[in-house]
């Protein structure tokens, strides 16, 4: 390691950083714009100048721009020199000229990294007399605010937006004074990381609307760490409240899950906790069907009555949207074998695939932050970028690799981020999508081969027999395939850490399978090979895992011909994951049924009694992710009426009934030790994060307020004068108070605890290099989180697993194969009740190939009927040429669709008497 | 010894002076003045009961920006940003519970906008202290307060119907970004 000496000091360095990194890591205080530890630096800005001294007698050293020079062994530096103060000073004053007098009104201020530099370079007034430019702003859909004006064009946006995240509707315009960032014309941003230009964008050109809103500023938030709930990715998320109300969801750094960035369903998804349809009361339905609200005691009396009454069966419907400590209690209050996890049939034989594969150690479950080290990737029948959103957004780096090789060889340092991409060029490493309709990531792939679920599930088989000939030869390949398959296979042999990428997306077990085959194909060819599986919601292989993949699931217990005197739904609704005639028939036997969940949803509105559950930003929970990560999320308020977290609901119906099943345990840490305690393969959960009865260095509890909370004096004060104590937080470490560990020395809280980000002088979230043990790299304090699935040495004779290969699909009949099409904003349950999201969801659809739709007899804009077990559904035809021949894609979770996803196939026809309204416009891929 | 008497010196002087100064007071006329039937003078930047005045052209001036509520020492300020539909940010609502206010005057010396002003009006007695709350009806006044004619939308660059973008103090006309001019 370098040594470097700033201003009389030695230091030792990375010598693969620039001298910006090198110093930002050892905690120095230096401004700057354009650089991005994620997106390296362009030098555009100035601002980060230092003095570099020739040698010891040089007394007079040049300016140059840190974020540009590389460390070198021995470099003499100095930051406060004078002419570098001055210059930086003389920077920021040219960069704020134009900068209009918008700080109270603007969404940025006080978490605004040029307000921070500008008074880190010694400013408090300005100068400049003469005339601002000014810009005319654009709309820019429902999810940002833009505000030209406040433009110091530092390029990040751009560069975040086309370079980073692969946006294509987000340009700079203009030259000289006038340089405009925006789009072609007004119009919704495409990209799906768009929101993360409010964190990108030093200052506010690019503001959070929802946010805006109901407007909060940073100090006066309430933050708790949380963990996003949109998908199986497990992102780290601060959710913020104020007066009651979710207000907005930042990011939490967490260099191994989410990094830097969010997705828009996760940042913008968080919705449904303040929507009306929010069940805030216990209910009990009378005769007339309508619900009549009782108190929490009363309603503990019925449940236990019910639950109690001799000889009844109770039967318990578990959820992959709850936490694995909600989903313990229950299985544990009605018995294992009374408990179904929820997950209808299909789902759970592919998740329990999944587990199994995860469990051989045949290949390694890459974090995300391994992903962008892969050299090729293969996509198997997932639509990642719909999905599974931030594995998209890591594997738009991914493909960059061959870039970086490139810059190796010819040593230009991978900082260096405009020289490193001119010099690639188009180059990319190889990403290969196989995927039954449009994928977002087609722009980077380097081949895309359309096929149905069954077909793309071939096409995996044929590689890993191509690369290993143990491993099953489909029969019958055709040509075609055989020539896709040897070319694939001949682009992951040249890879040294190939990645194959598949998931239940296609709602096919046997393209899990090959997914698998793949991967350990490789890994017998000394390939360092990685396997991701998606999984569909934040859950999923939780709620697995809890009972080692051998849980009941929906449809066992739908099938099933018992009469039920009891059946509790925890947080899911089961209209999602099977036809309405099977439900409805299984309602029939029900005498009772008892719904804790958050939104007055589909199955909520047929209980008998309603029982109303705390969302995730009002209780706590452990999540499991894809990659078997265990994360505890944290509540950042307590909700109002008689809402409490569903595991704090079983805890009270237990108490209430006097069951002895759940023992000594009452806390909520207690269900988490007794859930180590009774699951081999969740041994590790209680390492999630500290217990509630951890302390910070002075014996204090952790802050969520800032300390620089306001108002507490007059928050209440219209309603009583006595000002009421804080409420009590007993179930975690942190405190819905400003007392306590305020995080101003990092490392002082834990990372897993921390509720937001900020450190003196460093209002933004840009504050977090203060909490990094290097710049970019992992927290000081280690990252959140525990991996519960162990990297084992593999289980011998892989190949002898999987052979269960689907023949090619072919017309049957007239049937066509049924294969989900995902939206980031629309098929996750929850986020589609925040009001932006709603506004960006397609209307439902049925998408054909034209051939398809000839044969059908439609054309865009037609209604198409399918009759599936006696439910009729109808949705309008979306044609197009990117949709698999033999399939009918349709838009999952998204209007009448929960009818569809237990079939494989359908039989199709023109729904005759089909009013379109749908505006023209919307192609499948649109928002 | 010697320091002994000088103490004994010095401690009698100082006795002397005290009784001197307490005569003087009990021959000289009284400070205190009958009050409420005699009112003292109270300078115009007397900091006492706070209001929220309003911008030349009538509407409010607060912008709901929250700096006088984190300025507040005793934190006794809440208030919550809304819009309106010619693009203002207004407090939907602006609570200040005078019964924990120290009338300190930081919240004025905050406020970007002259919105929150204090006032010489010190005389607010309640019986019952929820009466001692103000909700932004009984706080906003009709006029400017002490700063005539500031009004922060003109400074600033955001658009507000009436005025468009360049309209501003000190700004110039919108950029045309197709404009190839050098």
């Amino acid at each position: 390691m370098p040594t470097i000496i700033v201003d009389g000091i030695s230091y030792q360095v990375d010598a693969n950083d620039n001298l910006l990194e090198a110093l930002l890591g050892l905690g120095l205080d230096l401004p700057y714009f354009c650089w991005h530890p994620s997106m390296g630096s362009i030098g555009s800005c100035r601002q980060c100048a230092v003095i570099q001294y020739q040698d010891e007698d040089d007394q007079q050293g040049r300016l140059v721009m840190s974020c540009m020079t590389p460390v070198t062994e021995g470099a003499i530096l100095s930051i406060d020199a004078e002419p570098a103060a001055e210059f930086r000073s003389a920077v920021i004053e040219n960069l704020m000229i134009n900068h209009p007098h918008d700080c109270p009104v603007c969404e940025e201020g006080g978490e605004c990294h040029l307000q921070d530099m500008t008074v880190m370079a010694g400013h408090s007034m300005r100068h400049y007399k003469g005339l601002k430019t000014t810009h005319r702003n654009q709309y820019l859909g429902p999810l940002l605010n833009h505000e030209m004006n406040r433009c110091i064009a530092c390029y990040r946006c751009v560069r975040y937006y086309q370079d980073y995240a692969g946006g294509t509707d987000l340009a700079v315009f203009g030259s000289r004074g006038r340089v405009y960032f925006g789009r072609h014309e007004d119009g919704v941003l495409q990209s799906e990381f768009a929101g993360n230009l409010v964190e990108v964008c030093p200052t506010g050109v690019f503001t959070d609307k929802p946010l805006s809103e109901r407007y909060t500023r940073k100090w006066d938030l309430q933050s708790a760490p949380a963990v996003c709930t949109g998908c199986s990715m497990g992102c780290n998320i601060s959710v913020a409240e104020r007066y009651g109300e979710l207000r907005r969801i930042h990011n939490r750094y967490n260099s191994e899950v989410n990094g830097y960035f969010l997705c828009d369903r996760g940042r913008f998804g968080g919705g449904f906790v303040n929507h009306e349809d929010r069940i805030r009361r216990c209910g009990v339905r009378n005769a007339s069907g309508v619900y009549d609200p009782v108190s929490k005691q009363q309603m503990l009396e019925k449940v236990s009555a019910l639950i109690s009454a001799a000889g009844s069966k109770v039967v318990a419907i578990g959820s992959p949207r709850a936490s694995l400590e909600s989903n313990h209690l229950l299985g544990k209050l009605v018995g294992r074998e009374n408990f179904y996890s929820g997950l209808s049939g299909r789902e759970q034989s592919i998740i329990n695939a999944i587990y199994a594969i995860q469990q051989t150690g045949g290949a390694r479950i890459p974090t995300l932050r391994e992903v962008e080290a892969a050299d090729a990737v293969l996509i198997l029948g997932e639509d990642v970028t719909n999905t599974s959103a931030r594995l998209a957004l890591s594997l738009r780096q991914t493909v960059r690799n061959r870039s970086k090789e490139m810059a190796n060889q010819i040593q230009i340092p991978l900082w260096h981020d405009a020289a490193v991409r001119k010099l690639a060029q188009d180059e990319k490493s190889p990403l290969v999508l196989v995927t039954a309709s449009e994928d977002r990531l087609e722009d980077v792939s380097c081949l895309t081969h359309r096929a149905g679920p069954d077909d793309t599930a071939r096409i995996g088989y044929a590689i890993a027999n191509i690369i290993d000939n143990r491993y099953s030869r489909p029969a019958d390949l055709t040509d075609n395939e055989q020539t896709l398959a040897a070319s694939i296979a001949s682009i992951l042999k040249n890879a040294e850490k190939p990645l194959i990428i598949s998931g239940s997306g296609s709602l096919n077990l046997a393209v899990v399978e090959a997914a698998a085959n793949v991967a350990w194909a490789l890994k017998g060819e000394n390939k360092d090979s990685g396997l991701i599986y998606c999984v569909p919601e934040c859950n999923s292989l939780g709620v697995t895992m809890l009972h080692d993949g051998n849980s009941n699931n929906l449809d066992d217990l739908l099938s099933g011909s018992d009469d039920i005197d009891v059946a509790i739904v925890l947080e899911n609704d089961l209209y999602r994951r099977a036809g309405s005639t099977a439900i409805n028939s299984w309602l029939g036997k029900v005498k009772n049924l008892v719904v804790i969940d958050q939104l007055d949803n589909p199955t909520a509105s047929v209980a008998t009694l309603v029982l109303p559950a705390a969302s995730f930003a009002e209780t706590e929970g452990t999540l499991v992710n894809y990659e078997g990560r265990a994360q505890r999320s944290f509540a950042a308020f307590l909700p109002q009426g008689d809402i409490q977290g569903s595991w704090q609901w079983l805890l009270d119906i237990a108490d209430q009934v006097g069951t002895q099943k759940f023992g000594s345990i009452r806390q909520f840490d207690q269900v988490t030790e007794d859930i180590a305690a009774q699951n081999a393969a969740l041994s590790g959960v209680t390492k999630a994060a500290p217990d509630a009865s951890y302390r910070s260095g002075a014996g204090q509890k952790i802050a969520r307020m800032t300390h620089r909370a306001s108002g507490r004096t007059a928050m209440v004060a219209d309603v009583t004068m006595y000002e009421p104590q804080q409420p009590v937080d007993n179930t975690s470490a942190l405190a819905f108070t400003m007392e306590g560990a305020n995080l101003i020395k990092p490392g002082e809280v834990p990372s897993s605890l921390t509720p937001y980000i900020w450190s003196p002088g460093w209002n933004s979230n840009q504050a977090i290099i203060k909490f990094q043990a290097e710049t970019g790299g992992a927290l000081t304090d280690s990252d959140p989180g525990v991996r519960l699935i162990a990297t084992a040495s593999p289980v011998a004779d892989l190949h002898t697993r999987h052979t269960t290969i689907p023949a090619i699909t072919r017309h049957q009949g007239g049937s066509l194969q049924l294969v989900p099409g995902y939206h980031l904003f629309g098929s996750e349950e929850l986020s589609a009740y925040s009001k932006a999201i709603a506004e960006l969801t397609p209307r439902g659809y049925f998408a054909v190939h034209p051939d398809v739709a000839g044969q059908l007899g439609v054309a865009d804009h037609d209604g198409l009927e399918t009759q599936i077990n006696g439910a009729n559904v109808q949705l309008e035809v979306v044609v197009s040429e990117s949709v698999a021949r033999q399939c009918v894609v349709y838009s999952y979770g998204i209007d009448a669709t929960g009818e569809l996803v237990h079939e494989k196939r359908g039989t199709f026809k023109k729904a005759e008497s089909w009013e379109s309204s749908r505006p023209s416009n919307l192609i499948m891929s649109d928002r | 010894m010697i320091k002994g008497i000088l103490d004994l010196i010095r401690n009698t002087f100082t006795q002397l002076i005290t009784l001197k100064m307490v005569l003087h007071h009990t021959f000289s006329p009284p400070d205190t003045v009958q009050y409420p039937e005699q009112m003292p003078y109270l300078p115009p930047r007397y900091r006492a009961r706070i209001i929220l005045t309003r911008d030349p052209d009538g509407e409010e001036r607060c912008v709901s920006c929250n700096l006088c509520a984190v300025a507040c020492p005793v934190d006794c300020i809440v208030l919550q940003k809304t819009e309106s539909e010619d693009g203002r940010w207004y407090p939907e609502f602006f609570r200040i519970n005078f019964s924990r206010c120290v009338m300190c005057g930081m919240c004025e010396e905050a406020c970007p906008t002259y919105a929150i002003q204090l006032t010489p009006d010190f005389e607010m007695c309640e019986y019952d202290r929820s009466n001692m709350v103000y909700e932004k009806e009984h706080l906003l006044i009709d006029g400017c307060g002490k700063y005539p004619g500031y009004s922060f939308w003109n400074v600033s660059g955001k658009t507000i119907s009436g005025k468009d973008k360049g309209e501003a103090e000190n700004e110039a006309e919108p950029v045309d970004v197709r404009s190839l001019m050098p």
